[in-house]
């Protein structure tokens, strides 16, 4: 088996006497996708917040590309190409939908201190903007004030942005929530092809696009992994099926 | 006419209707747009921070009297210091000041930030008020104004009104592009980013303490360049300059031109110090002139209350609708 690009070791967050997520091991590899699935409440959210440096670990290492970066703040684990989307919509609402994506775009270049110079006159950012508008499909869109976006059309933004700062482990947080049928179907697509190049975790609800898309799962119960591995090995828990009582109807989509 | 072409002429008609402005030979008047322009970089300089990168600083007289303090205190007694040196390191003494409390006020947000700032600029008004360093609550003359010369050729003599008035003009124009030229680079789009949303742009990989910084200590220089420029006008500095009313006082400005916008700071600073004379003119309203402030405060909270883009909101209020319709146009 390949060397997983991330991993995390005992990975585990108190919040006071809460222990929102506890002793969680696992891995992401290029080529695959990584679904974490649970009921609310059980931790999904914040270990994306831990994994993406929005929140510091309280014990137990995250591990990219052999390197501890447990602790590390968001921007730096960004900048060493980690993107993550967010469960709540999370854009520059007054801004352009160009200019989200093309901030974005900018984090990643060495002229992004630069003082002087119109911020559009560089071409290999606008390009890099675009392109990944175009890969969510809001390439039409590009000229219009992103509040003003339907709630899918936002989610997609947020996608894009991430995106555009070119990470090679997307961290992506419910990236269907709120979306119609034919924008969710765009988006599985989007995330089969982002696979290829990509190490992709995964939280969602929606199975079907949790089945279409996920290469290992992972079920998550009050802070601590219930059971991991293939969607069938899952399927076929028995603990899991427990957890989720009536839920099997749900799992077989 | 579209509206791009507008905002990128109006700026220099402008700033051409202002040089021809020592013709009418009225020192009065002269006097006072020079103080209402000097008012202006002060009001950009905080437009920078508080329109654009989110941080409404109530310290920013600091700045004001560092650098009015600084040209007092460089320059030999009672001769002429050159402009050349005394004004660099005025500024650079308030770059250093914005860079030492930057470090600790950018570690906190919102109320918490305003009060750190206060802090910072309270400790300066009280170092200067209750110490001999600048003559104490009295402050200090400066006899003679600074020299601009080129070898033995006065380029620009400040003791000559209309000379100073233009020189202010330039320092305010300059100003003003270089802010909008900042501001339309990357690094000023980052800024506003920080200010909608501060964590997204953590998110997006951006080191938003370092841009924070940099836009602290650049309004913190400009802040200076200001103060210097009034403490030239003056001719005397005192703590008055240091105090938290003159922090209150420009952060008003910005309110009422409307914040982020740049020449709402500078619309804001005219019409505060218009309205100041006007209202404390005891010929039109008697004894209630005494009382000026009062006025100003509710003129202010209206402003507030129903222009919360301020005056350069109005002329913004033209402009929208042919966009709007643009927009709705675009999506049927």
């Amino acid at each position: 088996m390949a060397e997983p690009i991330l991993r995390t070791e005992g990975l585990t967050k108190r919040f006071g006497g809460l222990v929102a997520v506890s002793d969680v091991s696992l891995d992401l590899q290029v080529g695959e996708v990584h679904v974490v699935i649970g009921p609310n409440g059980a931790g999904k959210s914040t270990l994306t917040n831990l994994l993406s440096g929005d929140l510091p670990p309280s014990a137990g290492r995250v591990v990219l590309e052999g390197r501890d970066i447990a602790g590390l703040s968001s921007d730096q684990i960004s900048r060493m190409g980690v993107g993550r989307s967010y469960q709540k919509t999370n854009i520059f609402l007054p801004f352009t939908v160009f200019e989200n994506a093309r901030l974005a775009a900018q984090s990643r270049t060495p002229h992004a201190m630069r003082v002087f110079g119109r911020a559009e006159a560089y071409a290999e950012i606008n390009a890099r903007a675009s392109a990944a508008l175009d890969a969510a499909g809001l390439g039409h869109r590009a000229g219009r004030v992103a509040a003003t976006l339907s709630h899918g059309e936002q989610r997609q933004l947020e996608i894009a942005m991430c995106l555009a700062t070119q990470p090679r482990v997307l961290l992506l947080d419910e990236p269907l929530a709120g979306m119609g049928p034919h924008e969710s179907q765009r988006m599985v697509e989007l995330i089969k092809k982002l696979t290829a190049d990509h190490a992709i975790m995964l939280i969602e609800h929606d199975m079907d696009a949790v089945f279409a898309v996920a290469h290992r799962l992972t079920v998550m119960v009050n802070g601590e992994v219930l059971e991991s591995g293939t969607p069938e090995q899952v399927r076929a828990s028995p603990a899991v099926q427990a957890a989720y009582l009536g839920g099997e109807e749900m799992l077989h989509g | 006419m579209n509206s791009g072409a507008l905002s990128r002429w109006l700026p220099w008609v402008v700033v051409g209707l202002f040089a021809l402005f020592p013709m009418l030979e009225s020192t009065f008047y002269t006097q006072l747009v020079t103080k209402v322009l000097i008012m202006a970089i002060f009001a950009m300089s905080l437009d920078l921070l508080v329109g654009y990168t989110g941080l409404v600083s109530f310290g920013h007289a600091a700045y004001f009297g560092l650098a009015g303090y600084a040209l007092a205190l460089m320059g030999p007694k009672y001769e002429a210091a050159s402009l050349w040196w005394t004004l660099p390191a005025s500024l650079g003494i308030c770059v250093v000041f914005a860079l030492v409390t930057g470090l600790l006020v950018l570690r906190t947000r919102g109320i918490y930030f305003i009060m750190v700032t206060l802090a910072f600029a309270q400790m300066l008004f009280f170092v200067f008020h209750d110490t001999k360093l600048g003559g104490g609550s009295d402050g200090i003359y400066i006899y003679a104004k600074p020299t601009m010369n080129l070898g033995e050729t006065v380029l620009v003599n400040l003791e000559k009104l209309d000379q100073f008035y233009w020189l202010v003009l330039f320092f305010t124009a300059a100003t003003y592009f270089l802010l909008r030229r900042i501001l339309g680079s990357s690094f000023g789009r980052a800024l506003v980013g920080i200010k909608v949303n501060e964590h997204r742009m953590r998110a997006l990989g951006f080191p938003v303490f370092r841009y924070q910084l940099a836009s602290f200590a650049l309004g913190g220089a400009l802040g200076g360049l200001s103060g210097y420029l009034a403490a030239v006008q003056f001719g005397f500095v005192n703590p008055e300059i240091l105090s938290w009313h003159q922090s209150g006082m420009v952060l008003m400005m910005v309110i009422l031109g409307g914040m982020g916008t740049l020449h709402g700071a500078v619309i804001g600073a005219f019409a505060f110090v218009l309205l100041q004379e006007v209202l404390s003119n005891q010929a039109w309203f008697g004894i209630a002139a005494k009382h000026w402030q009062l006025a100003m405060g509710i003129l202010i909270m209206l402003v507030a209350l129903y222009m919360p883009q301020g005056l350069a909101g109005l002329m913004n209020g033209f402009r929208r609708k042919p966009q709007a319709e643009a927009e709705e146009g675009a999506d049927g």
